[in-house]
């Protein structure tokens, strides 16, 4: 039997309410194994939920949710999450190192603490993403694209065969963003899974292939080439999005935050 | 000589004890539970010299305890409610549970024997007359078999717990995701909090142990990046306030208890004035010293600006930086000083003039502005 058959992540009418608002509305999701797949949509389009719920960090209203043909709480262990950066509070007394080897922890189970074999995976995951001069240093005193590099780093040492990401490239540089986009395409080349929340949707076409266009409904998902047009784009966007014709032909489009509603504004920040 | 010496290990061990939770809540930014925690605990003990006439037993303490955790779920209760946030909360919860406690006792004055203010200040004083006695023998002092039953305690959680404890406290949901189960981790430190409360009233009384569970790590976290040295030095600081403390207090006559939370405080005040790097006076040189460099740039770009150009007279003037830059005389010559020692410019007839050194310097400048 082919294991690429069985779909990396299966979602099945998941609906996520906060209180009497839908979040999520009836869900279907089916992403094959082995892509990199970008899951864009409006603030509010409940993206950071859909991670949360299959991490098992929000309580569906209804739904299943299975990792490689199995409950997603029973595959924690192929499973690695990178949180959005500012969920964390970077004045925590610990060094980077430190920081790493908590993505060893898990494999460890209760009571057992990191030893060298631990350390030495935590540094290769450190090379990885270019911070192996910084092991010793104090997570206060990264830069935000060296903190997002330190969570990555956190979430390799996983090991995962599924890795689900929100926004890491919220707010770094251009030097770690690049950093990011090559790491994410040597996963997919390893044959794992990488699913991440986006924002920018001109570089959707350059560093995924595949996509998922949300608005609290699923609107569309599949290979970039295949579902990533300006009717969909419309579709999730509404009537908010400005559309430019590229060079290459290629749609690029920008949602146009200036005429959101107010409080969908703040919502959004 | 011997009763100062039984106060002073009960003092110590109490303090480590209340050192260690405390660095827990400080890091997870619940400093004011403990607070609350320490006001509600008063109703376990009065509840428990009416059931039993003291805290002699293990299970009267642990139901004394049992109180300052009721009042950690209520406040849960009400923030999940979400009509009522958590400060609000608990400033809702710990008053009504520590005014029933106060009723109960003005009720009862006659009954039970619980003098009120020992309870909520302490009586260290009275510690080495309270002995732990076995088939005639003497143990010691009862406070120091709590104290350290109670430190044993709080060891054996934090030394089993610790990657557990700092996963969930930096980053509960990794904590939740990776099957720590960051709620009973949680509950796990507030029922040890709470038990430590209890434990300590007799020593620095129930409300009190709140400066020796938060004073000693805020002070710590001043002083420390690390977190294995941020436990070891909170626990030092606690134990160097509490022998200081009764020190000073019996050299003065103080009350026990208010003289080591002084001590606490104190030493909080110095260290937040004088710490190495995260001090007010460190900082403060920083931030004087880098504002300091950026004018010495800007002296730099300045001359070169106006270098060889018409207007060099007047703008390379040096009474022209105070004029025209609108800095003070005092600052101005402190850039001017800075400048000409590095040997940036030099000064002729009144008039300052680049060095090539200088204009290096203004142009490396000039690229990062």
């Amino acid at each position: 039997m082919n294991t690429h058959e069985i779909p990396a992540l299966q979602v099945d009418d998941l609906t996520v309410a906060y209180r009497e608002r839908p979040v999520l509305w009836d869900v279907d999701l089916r992403v094959p194994q082995g892509v990199l797949m970008a899951v864009v949509g409006p603030n509010g389009a409940g993206k950071t939920t859909l991670l949360k719920s299959v991490m098992g960090l929000v309580k569906p209203l209804a739904g299943r949710i299975q990792i490689h043909d199995r409950p997603a709480r029973e595959q924690r262990r192929i499973t690695a999450y990178v949180p959005q950066r500012n969920s964390v509070d970077w004045d925590f007394p610990t060094s980077v190192l430190d920081l790493v080897l908590m993505g060893t922890y898990g494999a460890l189970g209760w009571f057992r603490r990191p030893g060298e074999a631990e350390r030495e995976r935590a540094r290769g995951a450190l090379r990885r993403v270019g911070l192996e001069d910084l092991e010793g240093r104090q997570i206060s005193q990264l830069s935000g694209g060296q903190q997002q590099r330190a969570f990555l780093a956190r979430a390799l040492v996983q090991e995962a065969q599924i890795h689900f990401m929100d926004e890491p490239f919220q707010g770094v540089d251009a030097t770690t963003e690049r950093t990011i986009v090559e790491l994410l395409k040597e996963l997919r080349a390893a044959g794992k899974t990488v699913i991440v929340v986006h924002h920018d949707l001109q570089t959707v076409a350059d560093y995924f292939d595949w996509v998922t266009l949300l608005n609290v409904r699923l609107i569309a998902s599949g290979p970039v080439a295949e579902v990533f047009d300006e009717e969909r784009l419309r579709l999730t966007y509404g009537g908010r999005l400005a559309f430019a014709a590229t060079g290459g032909g290629s749609v690029a489009a920008q949602p146009v935050f200036g005429r959101l509603a107010p409080d969908e504004e703040r919502k959004g920040s | 000589m011997q009763a100062h010496l039984e106060i002073l290990a009960i003092a110590a061990v109490i303090a480590v004890a209340c050192a260690l939770p405390g660095t827990l809540l400080v890091l997870r930014r619940m400093a004011l539970l403990s607070d609350a925690i320490s006001h509600s605990i008063l109703l376990g003990i009065v509840l428990a010299f009416f059931a039993q006439g003291g805290l002699d037993s293990p299970l009267v303490i642990l139901g004394a305890a049992a109180s300052g955790v009721l009042m950690v779920v209520l406040v849960e209760f009400l923030v999940r409610s979400r009509l009522v946030r958590e400060d609000a909360a608990i400033g809702l919860v710990f008053p009504v549970l520590f005014s029933i406690a106060v009723i109960l006792v003005s009720r009862h004055t006659g009954s039970i024997h619980l003098d009120v203010d020992a309870v909520l200040l302490g009586e260290l004083a009275f510690a080495p007359f309270d002995r732990l006695e076995a088939g005639g023998a003497d143990l010691g002092p009862r406070g120091l078999w709590i104290g350290t039953g109670i430190l044993a305690l709080n060891l054996a959680f934090l030394g089993l717990c610790y990657k557990e404890l700092k996963l969930s406290t930096f980053d509960a949901g990794l904590a939740a995701v990776l099957g720590f189960m960051p709620g009973v981790l949680h509950y796990g430190l507030l029922s040890l909090v709470s038990l430590t409360c209890v434990g300590a009233f007799d020593a620095v009384g129930s409300i009190l142990v709140v400066a020796l569970m938060i004073a000693p790590p805020a002070t710590a976290r001043l002083l420390t990046e690390r977190l294995g040295l941020l436990f070891a030095l909170s626990a030092a600081l606690a134990v160097a306030g509490a022998l200081l403390g009764y020190g000073l207090a019996v050299f003065l006559d103080l009350n026990i208890a208010g003289s080591m939370a002084t001590v606490l405080g104190l030493f909080f005040a110095l260290t937040w004035l004088a710490a190495p790097r995260e001090g007010w006076l460190a900082r403060r040189a920083l931030r004087r010293a880098q504002t300091r460099r950026l004018a010495g740039d800007l002296l730099v770009i300045h001359l070169l600006q106006h270098e060889g150009s018409p207007t060099e007279r007047r703008e390379a003037r040096v009474i022209h930086m105070q004029e025209h830059l609108g800095w003070s005389p005092e600052f101005a010559r402190g850039v001017l000083a800075d400048a000409l020692e590095e040997g940036h410019v030099t000064r002729m007839d009144g008039l300052l003039h680049l060095k090539p050194e200088g204009r290096q310097r203004a142009e490396k400048a000039l690229v990062h502005i």
